[in-house]
């Protein structure tokens, strides 16, 4: 059973289409990428994920079913758009809002000194909300998200605005619940993290569904036959290549559909060639980001 | 637990352990104490000490006749000493044997004028001097004319009593006046204030909600009906024990206080369907502000802005305040009657009107009536236009959004 299952949602404001007919699953134990351009309608899609906003036409089902009250409890979500009460304190902060998730108020306290220890805050629990750095709120808000132990996480922009240490430390707990089997929708611009971290993406520009799968299978769909090269020596030329462009220190040599990296290779050693660096290319995420939304313009 | 319980229970909590509910709830009975002490501390400095005190004041009579009834009874009582000329009153007066003195020209009679001299500054002269030297002129002027009770009578000629009766032609427990006015004024008025911190806070509260981001938290574990109702439910329980604690400390303080302090006080009277009409008011009433206090918090940009646009309900319901001389003096008029059917101005205008001529059964029901409906009305629209505009950050939607979203609904 999907922890996620979408099927052909749409939504609409004032006769302007913001998610057409997008859909996609996401299994337990995976991390999967929502990502797209600003306004692509990432935000649009989550709120209808969950029961935020209605979607006019298309299926939603949350762990098997269709978002209810229960289901909620079994749902974590970490919103683009957040704070917390800023004169409240953090540990009232979290019982209270771990309530409304169905949790009991002992259950609660002690799950939310126990996540404050694994964050090392628990010395700020009595501080007021406002007190707090502003990363530090933000790991509070993500402490929020997962403190009823749900099966589903949804994190939207979950790294922004955060400092290199809070960055990592956020990237160990994510990873950890993913081990914990937990399904989870990372929601970013960070396109390097969406490599680190996630195993299939969906990619939505315009409202649409422009890019779907597994990572991998992603970046070599838009490999472009090419090799990076840092040499000593006279190049010359090279059977099987059909151009080059210079990279400062490195080449990059494009390659007929017919040869492999392995024949340029062997050509190079026969040559006498110092190879101090040989790579196949493989686009980036974000290269592939940046592809996809300016085709799209 | 039931999660509109819980916010329930959260925004009760929150609110009656903020200082100024506290101060608000506890205050205003501590007030009414300290200001009826004040009244009765005045009360007993202003009786004299000395029974005998006397006021000297001189008079200089040119007409001629003015010389008996120069003991003027009262507290104090006030001798008048005829003079010859002004010169010998005012060394009178520089020497302190008179208070004041005043001269009654030859031409009085004629026209009523009298010139008085004082070493004084002051507004006008006190009543009490007025009095003993209205007493004066009168006894004299009447002086062989009639007798002296008629003189006696001429000088109060009436000390009205007024008795209201029943449908039976019996003596009515409820006299009215401004005693039976009183009670229900104030608590009306207490119930506005009561009101609009109790929805003002709701206002508050999804302000900030939405400004700090906290909405869409919220509204991921619960549903919009949900928040609303227990946001609603929570504070508007921590203003009803508010205005129970004020209405039940009316009813003790003024029973108290007119037993023993007596005067003036003890004609205050409370209605007997106050407390009743208090409770149902200030809860429909409340429920009525709420539910709209709830749209416009989800319209407005920030909490500042929806309070900026929350001022659109609250000064129509200070209307009966604006025109209380006229309600005051037409309690059953059309326009009185009206403003007792609108929901936004009837917690007041029942309150006045309850204090002046009273209201029959049937307009207090069609006024309940007429605000459940518009609580029902108003939950409708609420719920839509809030789950449609809580979620827009930084800008008010446009009043034809507004409108569009209304007709959907």
């Amino acid at each position: 059973m999907p922890a996620v299952e979408l099927n052909n949602i749409c939504k609409s404001y004032n006769d302007n289409l913001v998610v057409n007919n997008v859909s996609f699953t996401v299994a337990q134990g995976e991390i999967f990428g929502l990502i797209g351009p600003n306004g692509a309608g990432k935000t649009t899609t989550i709120r209808m994920m969950m029961d935020i906003t209605k979607p006019d036409s298309g299926g939603i089902s949350i762990l098997g079913e269709s978002l209810n009250e229960a289901t909620k409890n079994r749902v974590g979500y970490l919103p683009e758009e957040r704070g917390l009460y800023r004169k409240v304190r953090v540990l009232e902060t979290l019982v209270y809002l771990a309530s409304l998730k169905g949790l009991g108020v002992r259950a609660a306290r002690s799950r939310a000194e126990e996540l404050l220890k694994r964050v090392d805050m628990l010395p700020h629990k009595e501080k007021k909300v406002e007190e707090l750095s502003r990363g530090m709120g933000q790991i509070i808000q993500f402490l929020v998200t997962l403190i009823h132990d749900p099966q589903l996480l949804v994190l939207d922009e979950p790294f922004a605005g955060l400092d290199p240490v809070n960055t990592k430390l956020l990237k160990e707990m994510i990873l950890e619940l993913r081990n914990q089997g937990k399904a989870i929708i990372l929601s970013t611009h960070m396109m390097n993290e969406v490599e680190a971290l996630c195993d299939r993406i969906l990619m939505i520009n315009k409202g649409c569904t422009v890019l779907y799968g597994e990572l991998a299978e992603i970046k070599s769909r838009y490999r472009n036959n090419s090799v990076y090269l840092e040499f000593g020596g006279v190049l010359g030329d090279i059977g099987g290549v059909v151009g080059k462009k210079e990279h400062g220190d490195y080449v990059e040599l494009f390659l007929d559909k017919e040869t492999p990296p392995q024949k340029i290779l062997r050509q190079l050693a026969s040559r006498g060639v110092s190879v101090n660096r040989f790579e196949v290319s493989t686009p980036s995420l974000n290269e592939i980001f940046l592809q996809v939304v300016e085709k799209g313009r | 637990m039931n999660k509109t319980i819980l916010i329930l229970k959260h925004e009760f909590l929150h609110m009656v352990k903020t200082k100024s509910f506290i101060i608000m709830t506890l205050a205003l009975p501590v007030l009414v104490l300290i200001a009826m002490a004040i009244l009765s501390f005045i009360q007993g400095i202003e009786k004299p000490l000395v029974p005998s005190d006397v006021i000297s004041i001189g008079y200089i009579d040119e007409v001629g006749g003015f010389s008996g009834y120069t003991e003027q009874p009262g507290e104090p009582t006030v001798t008048l000493m005829g003079y010859n000329t002004p010169e010998e009153a005012t060394s009178a007066l520089l020497a302190g044997e008179i208070s004041q003195y005043f001269i009654i020209p030859s031409d009085y009679v004629a026209t009523g004028e009298i010139i008085r001299y004082t070493l004084e500054r002051e507004l006008e002269p006190p009543g009490k001097i007025q009095w003993a030297l209205k007493s004066f002129l009168l006894s004299n002027l009447l002086e062989g004319q009639t007798s002296p009770e008629v003189i006696e009578r001429t000088k109060a000629p009436m000390g009205l009593v007024s008795i209201r009766l029943d449908e039976t032609g019996q003596v009515a427990t409820d006299q009215g006046g401004f005693g039976a006015l009183m009670v229900p004024l104030v608590v009306g008025f207490l119930l506005i204030i009561s009101i609009f911190s109790s929805s003002g806070s709701l206002l508050q509260g999804l302000g900030e909600e939405k400004e700090n981001r906290v909405m869409e938290i919220l509204l991921s574990s619960v549903s919009a009906r949900q928040l609303i109702t227990g946001k609603v439910l929570g504070l508007g329980a921590a203003g009803l024990v508010q205005v129970v604690i004020w209405l039940l400390s009316a009813v003790f303080l003024v029973r108290w206080i007119s037993t023993t302090i007596g005067g003036f006080i003890s004609t205050i009277q409370i209605p007997d369907n106050f407390l009743v009409l208090g409770i149902v008011y200030f809860v429909l009433v409340y429920l009525f502000f709420a539910v709209l206090m709830a749209s416009i918090g989800a319209i407005g940009a920030n909490a500042r802005d929806s309070q900026q646009l929350s001022m659109l309900l609250i000064l129509p319901a200070w209307i009966p305040l604006w025109g209380l001389f006229f309600f005051l003096n037409n309690p059953d008029h059309v326009v009185s009657r009206i403003f007792t059917m609108i929901p936004v101005t009837a917690p007041l205008m029942v309150f006045v009107r309850l204090g002046t001529s009273g209201i029959p059964t049937w307009e207090l029901v069609l006024s309940i009536s007429v605000l459940i409906a518009g609580i029902i009305g108003g939950l409708v629209l609420a719920a839509k236009v809030f789950r449609t505009f809580v979620l827009m950050y930084g800008k008010r939607p446009r009043l034809g959004e507004i409108i569009r979203c209304l007709r959907e609904a």
